[in-house]
């Protein structure tokens, strides 16, 4: 077989292993650094400094009776976490993590560090987020428990109101590349600005990036937008009724949302594997030279989900109603008036 | 040879999926089958070279649309439709409405065979009649949908507002202030 379909094959393998390993590492990170915020240490038995964790938590779910309710839908009820998390991984497949690389010299012509790029790799992540919905509000519907229900209800009108958002802050961003392929809007921010500031589209879209970040964590539906699963409202929201394998799927459908959040946040907004700082710094002609993009790349997608970690165990909870009027009557209008101004000066300065 | 294979594969999906829409007595599975059928849809669309309309397709109606029609068939909590209570005093099955259904059907399904008929060339992709790039390309099919069918597309938009400002005014009870 050749070699490089081998490569390609392996680097589709490691992004879904990178996958599952994120959702492990982030469960353990978020105890850590929420033991940190909280003053206190987390978990620290299992293994040195409570490494190992996240293996005796896989190893309890694993091992606890799966339970369903006596009115519950039996199909739904099954294929809702399946749902959840298939639509989690799928997502990540247009997300490029690298440049493209020879391996060192090992390959005639480069391969590209990714599952798959097609052209319109921004929608295609867009479509199958958008699926991701079904799984929660089949969850909360098939339980046949009110509080599931009202877990499944909340998150199926918070994520469609926050989508519009989402969406309007994504094509600004489209519009300055000029392009719908992920791995063309990170290429279109290589370079500086006066040879001291990276060409990253955060500079162009600050008012974008931020009205993402807020849309992405309500379309993760992490706090401080978690109502789903509002614990003091809704016991535990639409996965009230899981149990074993069916409920740990949804949070690790979780995890690997937020991974793929700020993967394509870095991609879109922060140069994705083009400069490690926000300025220029003697370090970004060594990483392109050698191909250490990817690590770059991992370093600030990092970087980002620190960021959502904290804004978790710091911001309390808003209240439902205030949540609807602040997507539709602030941030709706606020990313369509970006994407006109952004429109407006991009005519003005290339036309 | 598996290109067809594939499109055998998505076409019968399609099929099944909205007989099954129709023949499902329970309304949350005919939604969720209905998104089955234009997922399938989706992908026959990709096989003819039209990524962005299978994506649109996706987003909006998959993504958003059937997302609506859970939301309020779970909100109204509908009842199984059950087949032993056949109400016959329900208005869509007085005698004189049903004939004029079915002579609609029998009309429709002799236009589409027609059609079907006088089409030669329904081998060929959707690119290939309409010039390859107007379909496959994002860029192309804005320029043309905002240049060459300007109107259609501004009548449309402006149907949907219209179609808003109808559901707005439904919405607000009777009497109700501001």
């Amino acid at each position: 077989m050749d070699l490089r379909l081998v490569i390609q094959l392996v680097v589709i393998g490691l992004t879904f292993f990178m996958l599952i390993n994120a959702s492990a590492l982030l469960v353990l990170a978020e105890r850590k650094i929420m033991g940190f915020m909280q003053q206190r240490y987390g978990p620290y038995l299992v293994g040195p400094h409570g490494a190992l964790q996240p293996f005796a938590d896989i190893l309890k779910l694993l091992f606890k009776e799966e339970l369903r309710p006596k009115g519950a839908d039996k199909w739904l009820f099954t294929l809702a976490p399946v749902l959840s998390v298939t639509a989690a991984f799928a997502a990540f497949a247009t997300v490029p993590w690298g440049a493209e690389t020879t391996l060192f010299g090992l390959l005639d012509q480069p391969i590209k560090l990714g599952v798959a790029d097609v052209n319109v790799g921004l929608l295609v992540i867009f479509a199958i987020t958008s699926m991701g919905v079904y799984g929660i509000v089949l969850a909360g519907w098939s339980s046949n428990s009110k509080y599931s229900l009202f877990g499944g209800l909340r998150a199926s009108a918070q994520m469609i109101s926050y989508e519009l958002s989402y969406a309007t802050s994504l094509a600004a961003v489209v519009m300055l590349a000029g392009s719908l392929s992920v791995r063309e809007i990170v290429d279109a921010q290589q370079g500086t600005w006066f040879g001291v500031i990276n060409h990253w589209f955060i500079f162009l879209q600050p008012v974008g990036f931020i009205i993402y970040a807020i849309a992405g964590v309500a379309e993760t539906n992490r706090a401080p937008f978690d109502f789903p699963e509002a614990e003091q409202e809704l016991v535990a929201g639409y996965n009230t009724e899981y149990s074993s394998v069916r409920f740990a799927l949804f949070p690790q459908a979780e995890y690997i949302n937020m991974a793929t959040m700020s993967a394509v946040a870095t991609d879109l907004y922060l140069g994705g594997w083009h400069g490690l700082l926000p300025f220029y710094t003697p370090l970004d002609p060594l990483i392109e030279q050698y191909g250490l993009g990817w690590a770059v790349f991992l370093a600030k997608v990092g970087g980002f989900l620190f960021f959502y970690i904290w804004m978790r165990w710091t911001l309390p909870r808003y209240r439902y109603d205030q949540l609807m009027g602040f997507g539709w009557k602030f941030l709706l209008p606020v990313s369509v008036l970006n994407l006109i101004v952004t429109a407006a000066v991009w005519l003005y300065f290339n036309a | 040879m598996p290109e067809t294979l594939v499109f055998y594969a998505f076409s019968a999906l399609a099929v099944v999926a909205s007989a099954c829409v129709i023949g499902q007595r329970n309304p949350m599975y005919s939604v969720l089958l209905l998104v089955l059928s234009f997922a399938a849809i989706a992908g026959l669309f990709i096989q003819l070279d039209a990524p962005f309309l299978a994506l649109a397709l996706m987003i909006v109606y998959a993504g958003a649309i059937m997302v609506l029609f859970l939301f309020v068939v779970m909100l109204l909590n509908a009842p199984q439709e059950d087949a032993l209570i056949w109400d016959r005093t329900h208005p869509l099955r007085h005698p004189v409405i049903t004939r004029v259904g079915t002579l609609l059907a029998v009309v429709l399904i002799v236009e589409l065979a027609y059609a079907l008929m006088r089409g030669n060339d329904l081998a060929q992709g959707v690119g290939s009649r309409a010039g390859r790039e107007t379909v496959s390309s994002v860029r192309e099919l804005g320029r043309v949908l905002f240049t060459d069918y300007m109107f259609a597309f501004e009548a449309t938009s402006v149907l949907i507002l219209v179609a808003m400002v109808g559901a707005v005014l439904m919405a607000r009870r009777e009497g109700e202030q501001s």
